[in-house]
């Protein structure tokens, strides 16, 4: 008997691509269906726009599932569309907020949508790229250290001088030909990677019983040495870079990744303790740290503050929202990027916000899924990393949003405006079904050993 | 734009929202609540399993004991021995009854004898190792009529 029949539920391999093109349909019409309908409420009429907006991502969702279709047929149908439903949300309420902006009179030149769209094209083509050339995740396994080493170098590459810049205290950003970019968000992906490889390697020497204290095993002594590193550059990001959130992403990240690749749960409180020293001594030490637990634990103490301004939109928004165009989101200050959540729980309520969030939690769902059924550690690794980061991310800033934990610049994945963050999470939505069409590809039976074979080696031994 | 005509947009365009997380839910629900059993597969199962109160019965076992045992491919096809009383051993070996030209074959590879009114397939150490139906022979197994034996290249029928 082979291992695939000793198994209780016999999984039929379905492709389901034509699931998800259903499912497109639907994501496709919800965000067009959003453009109109802040097109009749705050412009008086469908604008004429619609069918430029509605062709152009259509076209994107399109180019996208055939690319799977053809490229990686056995992929989780339902990842796609709801990347697809977001960003044409994120799209619908970008350009919603740039309306309101206008009506105000605080529009900063040209508008934000279109920008946002363009920003989704670069998105669709890295994912294709992805889809296409990285046609084996294994594969990835051989540049660990390359890959671990760009993650690092893209993280301080903000700290170089005249390629760095300050937006708004943060040092996450670089100028290059007039454009800003966020490498972190690449350094993201590269050190999910890298991580994954690493563990897979280390893993057995990592599980090895250390001492056994109250009921946990700890980890010996000496095999701290990468989660301390993990901690150190995730606080030099915090102290050199002023960036909360990404200090806390990394570590997060490496902190899940050695949970699910050692199943200790020693190292999830050790790493627990690290992060509660690091963050009071943050707290003790830099100024903005200091001010934004402050705006957590005192919103309303700031007349006018973005959390302040955003918690009221939320509260006007109430169960139902006020519906899409009838709020004042633009009011908050980054109403677009930081603050899109508050501005999607104002109009569209808290049914609304709660649909949105279960995508998100749909998305994860299927990332972690993926972990699950992918057949070698790596890919395991490396779905749950990018499944997490997503979690972690959604979390961070949603909690932040919502007055749950102290506000942190990450942005909400597929929705917030910013380039860089939308492309790199294309990236990860590609890796992930890259992954998943390996795991859900129904297994080859391995081929029985043909006698010729085994008596060529005996023969050769 | 009347205040109705809003609401019901707006009402209009949540219940869309949820509609889509609901699709893509029930399209993953067997993660949620298990597999779905294909219907029509599960009502084939259950009438076949009725009709089959002995499933321990082989379907393709044949009465009688087998007869001879034949090459079946190759260069040496046709070449064999009839099962009577006597074991046959096949190998390479001259002393075998079923001589084998064949590299991949040891010397005394291995023997089919009768005992306990039931003929026998068993390997005697070769190197390679002897198939029975694809199986590994590791100890002696009943050989039937119908089966084929599987030497290094060779393959050897059993008939009656």
């Amino acid at each position: 008997m082979s291992i695939a029949s000793t198994s209780v539920i016999q999984i039929i391999p379905r492709t389901r691509r034509g699931v998800e093109l259903f499912l497109l349909v639907i994501a496709v019409g919800i965000a067009v269906g959003a453009y109109v309908n802040i097109g009749i409420t705050a412009q008086d009429g469908v604008p004429a726009s619609t069918g430029l907006y509605a062709a152009g991502i259509g076209l994107l969702a399109l180019i996208a599932h055939l690319a799977l279709r053809f490229r990686a047929p056995y992929a989780d149908p339902v990842i796609l569309p709801c990347a697809v439903l977001l960003n044409g949300l994120g799209v619908a309420m970008i350009h919603r907020i740039d309306l309101g902006l206008t009506s105000i009179g605080r529009t900063k030149g040209v508008p934000f949508a279109p920008q946002q769209i363009t920003w989704t094209a670069v998105g669709v083509v890295l994912f294709l790229a992805v889809v296409i050339v990285v046609r084996d995740h294994r594969r990835l396994q051989a540049f660990t250290y390359t890959l671990g080493l760009v993650g690092l170098v893209l993280l301080v590459l903000p700290l170089v001088p005249g390629l760095g810049v300050n937006i708004n205290g943060a040092s996450i950003w670089i100028r290059v030909a007039g454009m800003s970019f966020q490498p972190g968000e690449f350094a993201k992906v590269c050190l999910v990677i890298f991580f994954a490889g690493y563990l897979v390697m280390k893993k057995d020497v990592l599980t090895l019983a250390g001492r056994r204290f109250l009921g946990l095993d700890l980890p010996r002594a000496r095999d701290l040495g990468p989660i301390l590193v993990a901690w150190l550059v995730s606080l030099g990001v915090l102290v050199f870079e002023s960036d909360l959130g990404s200090s806390l992403l990394f570590f997060g990240l490496f902190l899940f990744l050695l949970y699910v690749a050692t199943e200790r749960a020693g190292w999830l409180i050790i790493g627990g303790l690290l992060f509660v020293a690091g963050a009071y001594f943050a707290y003790q030490t830099f100024g903005h740290v200091t001010k934004r637990i402050n705006d957590w634990l005192d919103p309303f103490s700031i007349d006018g503050g973005q959390i302040a301004v955003g918690l009221m939109g939320q509260a006007w928004g109430g169960i139902l929202g006020r519906g899409l165009g009838q709020g004042q989101p633009h009011l908050t200050l980054y109403a677009n990027s930081d603050m899109i959540i508050s501005s999607f729980a104002e109009e569209l309520g808290l049914t609304g916000l709660i649909a949105i969030l279960l995508v998100y939690t749909l998305i994860i769902e299927r990332g972690l899924r993926t972990a699950l059924a992918c057949r070698d550690i790596f890919g395991k690794l490396i779905a749950t990393g990018l499944a997490m980061s997503f979690s972690l991310q959604v979390f961070v800033i949603v909690g932040g949003v919502t007055g749950l934990i102290p506000l942190t610049g990450l942005a909400t994945p597929f929705m917030a405006l910013g380039g860089t963050s939308l492309v790199a999470n294309w990236a990860i939505i590609g890796l992930l079904l890259r992954i998943s069409d390996q795991a859900r590809r129904p297994q080859t039976p391995a081929a029985p050993v043909s006698d010729e074979t085994i008596a060529m080696a005996v023969q050769k031994a | 734009m009347s205040e109705l005509t809003l609401t019901l947009i707006k009402l209009g365009f949540l219940a869309l929202l949820w509609m889509f997380v609901l699709a893509v839910l029930s399209v993953i629900r067997s993660d949620l609540f298990g597999a779905k059993v294909d219907s029509r597969a599960a009502a084939a199962a259950v009438p076949a399993a009725a009709r089959t109160p002995k499933p321990a019965k082989p379907v393709k076992k044949r009465k009688g004991l087998p007869g001879s045992v034949t090459i079946a491919d190759g260069p040496q096809a046709g070449v064999g021995a009839t099962l009577v009383e006597e074991p046959v051993v096949i190998g390479r070996g001259s002393d075998c009854q079923i001589r084998l030209d064949d590299d991949y074959s040891s010397t005394r590879h291995s023997r089919l004898f009768l005992s306990e009114g039931q003929w026998w397939v068993e390997d005697l150490g070769s190197t390679n190792g002897t198939y029975l139906d694809g199986q590994r022979v590791t100890r002696p197994v009943p050989a039937e009529i119908g089966g084929s034996i599987r030497i290094g290249r060779t393959t050897l029928n059993i008939a009656k």
